[in-house]
């Protein structure tokens, strides 16, 4: 069974003028569990918004997506809150830390509406991703390269089965790049989750095995 | 553990804007117990305050005038009465004791008055009476005094100073009597209006120059302890329905609980005001943290991408409400200390009464927890707005 089944999945907008815009119609789409998957997509391919339905973020107009064996098309939203505490990990293109809050505490907070805040756990991720000595510093102390591999750290605190990247490394030079996608794909193997990753960086998406065009599979992007 | 990190991390975020909240909650909060406190005790203070007698008598008046003048110290004298009406009433079955007093001299604003030694056998309170703490009581028939212990720490007059007394209750530098008067004695503190007297013999007012002629056969009042409380009912109706000469008061608490009955509409306006000044304190909590909602909605986004509840951002809002709250009511016990103890500085100064800001009254109790309630209501509005943060539109833009 899959890790992620999507079925003819819709997602659409009011528009200003009273109109309808369909971001996502998505016939069909599978993940399988501890794999690592690209999707490329150009701005406007709706990109975000299919990441933001398979996290529970967005409830869809129809359609299913199954995580996990659990459909979440059908849940309230405070369900799909404590799906996406438990097992979905994101990582944002601008990172999204908390800027009052430590790296640490950062983490801590990634699996605090989840499994619980394991002190030891946060301290052990934020080592694998070499900021054991930065732990105590605030967002703004840190390189940017640093934030986002405390990003990272805390997309796999709440030991996710799947890890959701929207242009991860969209942030980064060449050179932070090329290490913190190393670095996210070798996290997520040894934590055991799937990775699917959305990207228009063709170096990016050339790392991947298996790499699948968002704009062919959704129709409202053609 | 998450819940009070937020709210936590929260409050210092938004340092300036809560200290600035809290501070208006010390305030309010602080105000409103001094109020209430103040009010409270000295409505007591003053209806239990009888300085160790029943009743009064005196000329005929307002019984509230001959109380105030005669137990207070304070509104001038509504006159005197002949010495035989002392005696008359000091031979009375039904009194313990009688002591005369006479006042119209004062030193830099501080009254003389003239009564007997008997003034060192009154009990003031059970079991204490007035009792000399340095040196030693007057002596009838010389110029001698003995200071309340208030009067002479703010006079700073001690045992073997000299001093000129002044004509008059309010003290006029041009009214000097020639008479010289040697403290002999300062009173141990009372806390009733005594402590701020100077005592000296009867017959140093009654004969001092300058003073009508007549006055020497007179006095001013004559406090009264009965053997039975109860018993002044009897006096009052041979006093004041039998006789229209003289005005018996009595009982003393009951004369001043009707002036406190008559200013009582005063104290529901400072009631009002000080809730008032709590409502617009707790309404600020709300505007402080209302306003902010725009700078918080990324926090808020991305808290609830990372898995938390939008209940769990509501009460994490609430609490900071109340947080602030807590912090400002902290703080509001030092600004009620700081009001109730310049409150009680001026009561005792002007009165004699003695106020204690640190006794308890249930208002330390129930104004702490209606701020912090009505502060954790207030915060309502803004976690509404929280709860229906838009996760997806704060969070990264839509591509």
């Amino acid at each position: 069974m899959p890790l992620l089944e999507i079925c003819q999945l819709k997602k659409s907008y009011a528009t200003p003028d009273g109109g309808t815009l369909v971001v996502v119609d998505l016939p069909e789409f599978k993940l399988e569990a501890q794999t690592q998957v690209a999707l490329s997509g150009e701005s406007g391919s709706g990109k975000t918004t299919f990441l933001n339905l398979i996290a529970g973020i967005l409830a869809p107009d129809s359609g299913s997506i199954k995580l996990n064996g659990l459909e979440l098309a059908g849940l309230r939203e405070s369900a799909r809150d404590r799906v996406r505490a438990t097992t979905i990990g994101y990582i944002f293109q601008t990172f999204n830390l908390l800027q009052g809050y430590t790296a640490l505490e950062n983490v801590l907070l990634g699996m605090s509406f989840g499994p619980g805040a394991d002190r030891e756990f946060a301290k052990s991720l934020l080592k694998r991703v070499g900021l054991d000595a930065k732990l105590n510093h605030l967002p703004r102390q840190l390189s940017t390269g640093q934030q986002q591999r405390v990003a990272v750290a805390r997309a796999l605190a709440n030991r996710p089965k799947l890890v959701l990247a929207d242009e991860p490394t969209g942030n980064l030079d060449h050179t932070n790049a090329g290490e913190s996608l190393k670095l996210i794909r070798e996290a997520c193997r040894e934590n055991g989750a799937a990775l699917l990753l959305v990207s228009h960086d063709r170096e990016v998406l050339a790392q991947f095995e298996s790499v699948q065009e968002l704009g062919k599979l959704n129709r409202a992007a053609k | 553990m998450t819940l009070p990190l937020i709210v936590a991390k929260s409050l210092r975020q938004h340092l300036l804007s809560t200290v600035v909240t809290a501070a208006s909650i010390a305030l309010a909060g602080g105000l409103l117990m001094a109020v209430w406190v103040v009010k409270t005790q000295s409505n007591d203070a003053f209806t239990k305050q009888n300085a160790g007698f029943d009743a009064v008598l005196g000329a005929r008046s307002a019984k509230l005038q001959l109380v105030l003048n005669a137990i207070f110290h304070l509104e001038a004298s509504p006159g005197n009465l002949p010495w035989t009406d002392y005696e008359d009433i000091a031979k009375n079955a039904a009194v313990a004791l009688a002591l005369p007093i006479a006042v119209g001299d004062n030193y830099r604003g501080y009254r003389l008055v003239g009564t007997t030694t008997n003034l060192f056998s009154v009990e003031h309170a059970p079991g204490r009476k007035y009792r000399v703490a340095e040196g030693e009581e007057f002596a009838a028939g010389y110029m001698e005094a003995v200071l309340g212990s208030f009067a002479a720490r703010q006079l700073k007059l001690k045992v073997g100073d000299k001093f000129h007394p002044y004509h008059g209750l309010n003290f006029d530098e041009k009214q000097k009597h020639e008479e010289l008067y040697v403290v002999t004695g300062i009173l141990e503190p009372s806390n009733t209006p005594a402590d701020r007297v100077i005592w000296i013999p009867l017959e140093g007012i009654q004969n001092m120059k300058g003073h009508d002629a007549k006055s020497a056969a007179e006095i001013s009042a004559v406090l009264v302890k009965l053997k039975n409380p109860i018993a002044g009912r009897g006096l009052e109706l041979m006093y004041n329905k039998q006789g229209n000469r003289l005005t018996f008061a009595w009982p003393i608490a009951q004369v001043v609980a009707e002036l406190f009955g008559k200013i009582a509409w005063f104290d529901k306006v400072l009631e009002l005001v000080a809730w008032l000044v709590a409502a617009v304190a707790t309404g600020s909590v709300l505007a402080s943290i209302y306003n902010s909602m725009n700078e918080r909605r990324r926090d808020i986004a991305i808290l609830r991408a990372l898995g938390a509840r939008a209940h769990t951002i509501f009460l994490a809002v609430v609490l900071e409400c109340a947080a602030i709250a807590v912090l400002g009511m902290v703080a509001a016990f030092a600004v009620y200390l700081g009001i109730t103890g310049v409150a009680a500085h001026i009561i005792r100064t002007e009165t004699g009464v003695v106020l204690n800001a640190f006794a308890w009254h249930p208002i330390l109790a129930w104004a702490p927890a209606a701020m912090i309630g009505l502060s954790a209501l207030a915060g309502v509005i803004p976690a509404v707005k929280a709860y229906r943060t838009n996760v997806a539109e704060n969070l990264v833009p839509v591509s």
